[in-house]
């Protein structure tokens, strides 16, 4: 199969205006992500082009990326004495997305896998991507249950409902902030940590008061 | 939430001979608690009369969020957990897991660890498909007998894998690099006894059941799922080769040693239910060719790496997809390490979920008794559906 900046180039050849990135090159398998708006047409091009014909798609999930500060050292010519270079502390800020991942193989051609990602913001009402379902049948089931556990909307699935979780169920689960509610497991004699929530919930200690590790 | 049949599809006015009667259709909720749903699954389903016009799967009362389980433990400790996955197939689970981390760790595999494994999951095929025949049979009405003649030959290897591994079911037995203890002499000649008589019970069992007129009746034509259809809709495993897809891991990716071995794989022509039956069959005499291969040369040596860390194992950052071809389908992990001692993200592929995805088109026009084995032969295990 094609190296995976063969296969960015194609997918930018086919789908004009598109905008992909390489990720992970040279990892054990590097991935394409792809722009909200051009995912159904790259996908439709590799699945339809004969030279991939990725007609199976395989897995379909979502991650969730919390925003994160990576601290870098970063050498500088001293100040005091400019012939030394120093070591400065520079904070770099990832910003938090959700990212849906593909999988895509080709039954007909045996081979693949090509990995298509989409990323999106993380907060719920802007967490839209589109939905591949028309393309495979296969992602209907696993796009709901990225809907069930992430809240990530997919744009286009024809019965975008909860599938693992209950109906009436309020958040996301597998969110990396997801908080379980405090009356989960009511307990008759709450102790350890579930009285310091039980406290915190009634008033008695202010959140502050509790320390890292009995949060 | 199902959404309640429209007025439309509750009355339909029938033609009589005296003209047009009104009738009502039915809504009928199969499951959660019944034998045929193999586990807690339901169908909500609407009948025109015996005929099904809608179905809708209703799942996730066994759901335990096993992912983020997965999250919040080293990367061994979910390991157990993978058992609990498919509960019928627990050596293959662990072989999945173990296969994703090892290709996303860059971890060699002993020559005799791959044996080992090999042994195990054809052993475990074996187990899962005559299993699975005894249930369909037990679907379509008959009681007892077949499932207790799969019963007692799953019961054999079965005590082998406690034997090896300590339990039955949950075996824990994969380890990443290789696995937990060694087979001995004595387990590896058990094995090869099993092979040896796995044939005969298999020429009884289809004696009894292939060329059977009610299960012949009763499967052929029923429940057909076309080539096209099944690539689109992601099955795999036995329900997509019985619809004619000639796809199996186990020849394309070439996962461990599967490369070394001489066996065929089976598909159907119509895609119905026998077909999925007839395949399920003829695999079993596949894995029993894989086995009597593998159990010919077992080589001496390390049945696990030791260069592989059991404490404080960490993984450099980076995500992989590792799956194989487990006796339900394909199954795969997608794992994401952000360099710590425990996944990011963990994500299993279950082949039975998926494969539930096209379960009303099968079922739409058929009668509700077909809709039992319909099910029964997509193959679920609700530990892998709900997870």
């Amino acid at each position: 199969m094609d190296t995976i900046e063969q296969l960015k180039d194609a997918a930018l050849q086919a789908v004009a205006g598109a905008q992909i990135e390489i990720t992970g090159a040279g990892a054990v398998e590097p991935g394409l992500v792809v722009d909200r708006e051009h995912m159904f047409a790259v996908a439709k091009f590799f699945r339809d082009d004969e030279r991939y014909a990725m007609d199976y798609c395989s897995c379909v999930t979502a991650v969730d990326f919390l925003a994160k500060q990576t601290k870098k050292k970063v050498k500088q010519p001293d100040p005091k004495d400019p012939t030394k270079t120093v070591d400065k502390e520079v904070v770099e800020d990832t910003p938090a997305y959700m990212e849906v991942v593909y999988h895509l193989y080709s039954i007909a051609k045996r081979q693949g896998p090509i990995k298509l990602r989409v990323r999106t913001e993380r907060e719920v009402e802007k967490c839209r991507v589109p939905s591949l379902t028309p393309l495979w049948r296969g992602c209907e089931f696993q796009e709901r249950e990225a809907y069930d556990l992430y809240g990530i909307t997919f744009e286009g699935h024809p019965d975008l409902r909860r599938i693992l979780m209950w109906d009436e169920f309020k958040d996301y689960p597998m969110r990396k902030d997801y908080q379980p509610p405090l009356d989960y497991e009511w307990e008759p004699t709450p102790h350890d940590h579930t009285l310091d929530r039980a406290k915190q919930i009634q008033g008695i200690t202010p959140p502050s008061a509790l320390t890292e590790e009995k949060k | 939430m199902i959404q309640p049949a429209t007025t439309e599809q509750r009355y339909t006015l029938t033609p009589t001979a005296e003209g047009l009667i009104e009738t009502q259709t039915l809504e009928v909720s199969i499951g959660p608690q019944h034998p045929s749903t193999h586990g807690v699954f339901r169908m909500d389903v609407v009948l025109d009369g015996e005929t099904v016009v809608k179905l809708k799967p209703v799942m996730g009362y066994l759901h335990r969020n096993h992912e983020q389980l997965a999250e919040k433990m080293a990367w061994l400790g979910s390991m157990p957990f993978t058992d609990r996955l498919d509960y019928f197939c627990s050596m293959t689970n662990n072989w999945a897991y173990a296969l994703s981390v090892e290709k996303l760790a860059g971890i060699k595999v002993p020559e005799r660890a791959e044996y080992i494994r090999v042994i195990m999951a054809e052993l475990t095929r074996l187990v899962n498909h005559t299993c699975l025949v005894g249930f369909l049979l037990q679907d379509l009405g008959a009681w007892g007998t077949p499932m207790m003649y799969a019963f007692r030959e799953r019961e054999k290897i079965l005590d082998l894998f406690e034997t090896v591994s300590g339990a039955r079911m949950m075996c824990n037995y994969m380890r990443f690099g290789g696995c937990r203890v060694d087979m001995t002499e004595a387990d590896l000649e058990t094995a090869r006894q099993i092979t040896a008589k796995f044939p005969r019970f298999l020429d009884e069992f289809e004696k009894l059941l292939s060329e059977n007129e009610i299960l012949v009746a009763r499967s052929q034509r029923v429940g057909i799922v076309s080539k096209e259809l099944a690539i689109n809709a992601s099955l795999s495993g036995p329900m997509a080769r019985a619809s004619g897809v000639e796809y199996d891991i186990r020849k394309v990716d070439k996962y461990g040693i599967y490369d070394r071995f001489d066996f065929r794989v089976p598909i159907g022509e119509v895609g119905d239910v026998f077909d999925r039956y007839y395949v399920r069959v003829l695999e079993m005499r596949e894995s029993i060719k894989i086995l009597q291969q593998a159990l010919k040369d077992v080589p001496k040596g390390d049945f696990i790496n030791p260069t592989v860390k059991l404490r404080n194992f960490k993984i450099p950052a980076g995500d992989g997809y590792g799956r194989i071809e487990a006796p339900k389908g394909e199954l795969g992990f997608y794992l994401v390490s952000d360099g710590g001692t425990n996944p990011y993200r963990y994500h299993v592929r279950p082949p039975s979920f998926i494969n539930l995805t096209i379960l009303e088109d099968m079922c739409l026009g058929q009668k509700v008794a077909d809709v039992i084995i319909i099910l029964g032969s997509i193959d679920i295990v609700l530990g892998e559906v709900d997870r």
